[in-house]
């Protein structure tokens, strides 16, 4: 079942997949921040963190 | 008996996803580790698992993380060892070196004059990269003297003792894209071009990906790459590689692949591949 959080930048719907998990990265399609699940029930997100030094390949 | 993969993570992103539906599809137990939740006490198990995967977004963190589960017996993949070794431009050139497998030209200098001197006998253009660090951040391409003073200049001030460790790779000429090749083990199973009318052709960056036909000569230094950086059996890398006029160089090793954009142009199943040189290695 999906479930819809709330973007804490825009406040916009942020839908979540029924395969959605914790520290999933998602994409506000309102506003474009990137979005880390929190938990999925309640479906929560939050500010994914900022890219640091050491980050990616 | 079904094999606990401890999963170590940060954010989870689309390569996560994957890599977890495959091992779902094996029937795998995963364990989520969260590298922002993980705590280590020495001597003690931080997890009940058999093996490790790595998919941390930062290098410090996989790179002691990793020791610390090795050092409990874990089978970790990638190992401690890959991990400082590819996070590091400088320490991943030196293996190469020592395995003779073709790189661009580098040079090494800790201070701003003696880098400025090593720049200056290389020949203009440059680049100039920080050791750690990815995704194509912070890499400078030198044109001439008054950038290369003004570059080292900025690092020396403004960067962590990190920049200061100056590492200058002459520039690649390259034909508008790059390639990478992904290797399990020692085996390039799959390769792309990456495409980019910008000198720096990182797909985080925008470069855009296509099938690259894997001949001989890649499979052959793609390998060679991973068993420089992973020992005779190689590792779960992905090489990016230059075409020269010489022939292919090896410029960077990734040790913690991204491989979203390369699924559909290759057709492999690249998190399938990892999934199972991962359960592979699990102890039993």
């Amino acid at each position: 079942m999906s479930a819809n959080a709330v973007c804490p930048v825009c406040d916009a719907t942020v839908p979540l997949t029924p395969d959605a998990m914790p520290s999933e990265l998602v994409r506000c399609r309102e506003c474009g921040s990137e979005l880390e699940v929190v938990t999925v029930a309640p479906p929560v997100v939050r500010e994914a963190p900022m890219e640091e030094e050491d980050w990616g390949q | 008996m079904t094999v606990r993969v401890g999963f170590l993570h940060s954010l989870i992103r689309p390569e996560e996803k994957l890599l977890l539906a495959e091992f779902a599809q094996r029937k795998a137990t995963v364990e989520m580790i969260d590298d922002r939740a993980v705590q280590f006490t020495l001597g003690e198990p931080a997890a009940q698992v058999d093996v490790i995967v790595e998919r941390c977004l930062n290098h410090s963190r996989a790179l002691h993380a990793l020791r610390l589960f090795e050092s409990q017996g874990i089978p970790c993949v990638n190992s401690a060892a890959v991990a400082a070794t590819c996070g590091d431009k400088l320490m991943t050139s030196v293996a190469l070196a020592e395995h003779g497998v073709p790189q661009p030209e580098v040079r090494v200098a800790f201070t701003p004059e003696s880098a400025l001197v090593a720049i200056e006998a290389m020949g203009y253009p440059v680049v100039l990269k920080p050791a750690v660090g990815s995704w194509g951040r912070l890499l400078a391409k030198v044109n001439d003297r008054d950038a290369a003073e003004a570059l080292l200049e900025h690092k020396t001030v403004l960067g962590s003792y990190h920049h200061s460790i100056f590492y200058i790779q002459r520039y690649v000429d390259k034909p508008g894209r790059d390639i990478r090749a992904f290797v399990i083990g020692d085996e390039c199973i799959a390769a792309i071009y990456r495409d980019s009318p910008h000198w720096i052709t990182n797909t985080a960056r925008g470069g855009r990906a296509s099938v690259c036909p894997i001949t001989p000569e890649l499979a052959h230094l793609a390998a060679a790459g991973a068993r420089a950086v992973g020992g005779p059996k190689g590792a779960v890398v992905a090489l990016d590689i230059f075409e020269t006029p010489d022939g292919l160089v090896v410029n960077e090793i990734n040790y913690t692949m991204e491989y979203r954009n390369s699924i559909a142009p290759t057709g492999v199943n690249i998190p399938g591949r990892i999934a199972d040189y991962v359960l592979a290695r699990a102890r039993r």
